[in-house]
């Protein structure tokens, strides 16, 4: 059961890690446009610069 | 920027540096963000070709589109207009609209969304691990094993639930202090008490602890928050975005020559210019120039009226041939357009208590909740007297009776079928106007502007000899007048070319005249080429002094006008058309389109009356429609529906809103609307029939912590899998 000491850190800090992933993607406004967001990887057209 | 500062001589002192340097800036033209609403797009292609088509435009420096929102946001300079964007999409294709940035700003909503999004991300993540740790308990650990996991358990939860059901008490708070029981009243109570309870038995190292239950609880009922909140935040912006739709501008005429402003700034006394082609801005009286109205929009009446000096006019009326200059009476907030607008908010008001299902259920069930549990604490304790016993059993009966799926029962269905409506163009301004479609058994339409484009078309060309049409082709082509258009462009779909006319002069109010082989020819009003006016819409050629040939139009349809019409009747529905247009053109449409019941040459007023008189007799109306004359009656009514073509009074006093030129959605969300109601009542069906199921097992002090979190997520699961079924 030792085990149980290093497992539930480990856990509960993968959890906290998607938790801080969250509130920064929510932070970058990766959800202001979703859709648009699925779409803009099918197009067809490069964007040869990134966007600044 | 920086080699606008280089040349600056360097100083001592850094204020005397900044001054020059801060008015170069102010003389640099200002990047400006323009935002265009794009109600067509759905696929990639569209935002690369919307994106392209307004990257090309000079001028511009970054154009972005959003395809949730159906907006494209543009960086560009001062010289460049969102009304002159708007053109270059439609000329590629693309329906576009101008908004006003300003009324779209960020706002407290937004804000209000992401913090309450956070809120559930931190319940997720706490119920996540309570459960994972809440699996070791439930398998079977004893003793040492047991109490850790219990304490981990509640050093996750307790803050957990401290930040993540914020909303909940602070709301219940306030209801307490007023002395009143909301629904969060006994959400709260269940949390809190099940927290402490959890608390103390993990203290005394017991066997059953709830904070797997008070987690999921939160997490659940901020679910159905957050989609509600979406829900609201939809309608408010789709107001918002209507608001903005309307760009009032007027041309105001001073000493100084023409300025530009927003007609709301303009005082009655100023003088302002209609081109051919501008909406009227104002209430006024025309001081110059002569021209033709199309009144459509306030009247109903597809002829274009006649307008010179000292005819009054009213803001929304469309300008057609010539030049105008309008002293103002009336701007802004004072002009007829508005009053209306004004008595449609109050007609509005009664409509709004309208009660939902929902909240009734809702206020039933609070204090029932509070006097069940209450009452199993109390039986248990004269029972058994132990103290201890009693309030594990009061807390699992407020937690199973916790209405996680009630809460979602709503919110998730009309998320689901608004989002779908969106999908097909339709903006619902307004919560429980689903819920009032689906009970719709009669539909008014109007005609002018809602079920036709307002352009007209012209008939039966080919019977017209071709020597005249080519004259008449000359003429058309000369005039922007909208006869005079689709004249044009009936007669070049003829394959005709214009006859050689010359000395060509439009007569603004009256029509176009010329020179043809030494004969004057003119094409315009009946009275000014001496012909009798038809009760139908009509142009008129005369060449030389021959007789005056008569030229007639008939409506567009719009789009999926007659498919619409047909699919209402279809589906049982009593379809009742209502124009003040003229008693014959009204007949003839009502007869193409397929629908039996007409009223004509109606007033506002009439329309209104019609609408109530309906109403009355227990009709659940459905009214459709665009014009100012409509929109008293789109707000008698019981849910209404306009296009974005129509008046901003008129889409402020409807329900939902065509955000597209088709008419289709029409039928399809009354078909949504029907079902998304049959899927509420299931929905509150499934949350009953598992309250019935657990609350004996509660009160008979048989629910153990995973019962308790097997009826709470399934309950809360299969409400929403059932609302998703809408899709």
């Amino acid at each position: 059961m030792d085990i149980l000491g290093l497992l539930i850190p480990v856990s509960l800090g993968m959890g906290l890690a998607g938790l801080v992933a969250f509130w920064w993607m929510l932070r970058k406004g990766q959800f202001d446009d979703p859709d648009g967001d699925a779409h803009r990887i099918l197009r067809d057209d490069y964007d040869d610069k990134p966007k600044e | 920027m920086t080699a606008t500062f280089e040349h600056v001589r360097p100083s001592a002192c850094p204020a005397c540096n900044a001054a020059p340097a801060a008015e170069h800036l102010a003389e640099l033209p200002r990047d400006a963000t323009l935002m265009l609403s794009l109600p067509g797009i759905h696929c990639a292609g569209c935002i690369s070709g919307v994106e392209k088509a307004l990257a090309a435009v000079p001028g511009v420096r970054e154009a972005r589109v959003n395809l949730t929102l159906r907006r494209a946001a543009v960086q560009a300079g001062p010289e460049v207009t969102a009304e002159a964007l708007a053109e270059v999409l439609e000329r590629a294709g693309y329906e576009a609209h101008e908004l006003d940035p300003g009324v779209l700003a960020t706002t407290e909503a937004d804000r209000q969304g992401r913090d309450l999004l956070m809120r559930l991300a931190v319940a997720f993540f706490a119920m996540m691990n309570v459960m994972l740790l809440s699996v070791a308990v439930w398998s079977g650990a004893e003793g040492v094993t047991r109490d850790m996991m219990h304490w981990i358990s509640a050093a996750i939860a307790i803050p957990a639930v401290i930040f993540a059901a914020r909303p909940f008490y602070v709301s219940a708070w306030g209801a307490l202090r007023a002395w009143r029981i909301n629904m969060d009243v006994p959400i709260t109570t269940a949390m809190l008490l099940a927290l402490g309870t959890s608390l103390y038995e993990t203290a005394l190292s017991g066997h059953h602890a709830y904070f797997d239950a008070a987690v999921m609880l939160c997490f659940f009922l901020l679910g159905g928050r957050y989609l509600d909140h979406r829900t609201r935040s939809a309608a408010r912006s789709a107001a918002r975005e209507l608001a903005a739709l309307e760009v009032p501008r007027a041309t105001l005429l001073t000493e100084a020559g023409e300025r530009v402003v927003v007609a709301a700034e303009l005082a009655p006394g100023d003088v302002v210019m209609v081109r051919p082609g501008g909406r009227i801005p104002v209430d006024g009286v025309v001081r110059g120039g002569q021209s033709e109205l199309d009144r459509s929009l306030m009247t109903g009446e597809s002829l274009p009226a006649f307008a010179g000096p000292g005819t009054e006019v009213s803001a929304g009326e469309v300008n057609l041939t010539g030049p105008l200059t309008v002293e103002v009476r009336a701007a802004g907030r004072d002009t007829a357009l508005h009053r209306i607008a004004d008595l449609v908010a109050v007609a509005e008001a009664g409509r709004a208590n309208y009660s939902v299902r929902a909240d009734t259920a809702a206020k039933m069930y609070g204090p029932g909740i509070h006097v069940l549990a209450a009452a199993a604490a109390v039986g248990w304790w004269m029972h058994t007297q132990d103290m201890r016993l009693a309030f594990n059993i009061a807390a699992a009966v407020l937690i199973i009776t916790c209405p996680c799926a009630l809460a979602l029962a709503v919110p998730a269905v009309t998320t689901a079928a608004s989002g779908r409506l969106f999908r097909r163009g339709l903006l619902i301004k307004n919560g429980t106007a689903l819920e009032r479609l689906a009970e719709v058994d009669t539909v008014v339409f109007d005609k002018t502007g809602t079920l036709t484009t307002g352009t007209p078309e012209p008939v039966a060309l080919e019977a017209q000899p071709e020597a005249e049409m080519r004259v008449a082709l000359a003429l058309a082509e000369a005039s922007s007048h909208p006869l005079a258009v689709a004249l044009a462009r009936g007669l070049r779909a003829r394959g005709l070319r214009p006859a050689r006319v010359e000395e060509i002069a439009e007569v603004p109010g009256f029509g176009i005249e010329g020179r043809w082989r030494d004969q004057p020819v003119r094409l315009g009003r009946a009275a000014w080429v001496g012909a009798e006016a038809p009760d139908v819409t009509a142009t008129f050629l005369r060449i030389g002094t021959g007789a005056p040939r008569a030229l007639t139009f008939t409506d567009t349809l719009r789009e999926g006008a007659a498919e619409t019409v047909a699919a209402l009747v279809a589906a049982g529905k009593r379809v009742i058309l209502i124009s003040g247009d003229s008693q014959g053109a009204v007949d003839r449409f009502a007869a193409r389109i397929g629908i039996a019941e007409v009223v004509a040459e109606a007033l506002p007023e009439d329309k209104v009356a019609r609408v109530a008189a309906l109403a009355a007799d227990g009709a659940k109306v459905l009214m459709v429609g665009d014009g100012l004359n409509d929109t008293a009656a789109l707000a008698a009514a019981h849910v209404s529906i306009s296009p974005a073509s129509a008046l901003d009074a008129a889409r402020t006093a409807s329900d939902m809103v065509l955000m597209g030129r088709s008419l289709a959605p029409i039928s399809e969300a009354c078909v949504t609307a029907t079902v998304a109601a049959k899927r509420i009542r299931e929905n509150f069906g499934i949350a009953a029939a598992y309250n019935i199921l657990a609350v004996p097992l509660a009160v008979a002090g048989l629910c153990s912590p995973l019962i308790a979190a097997l009826a709470m997520s399934t309950s809360s699961i299969t409400v929403s899998l059932n609302a998703l079924r809408l899709k």
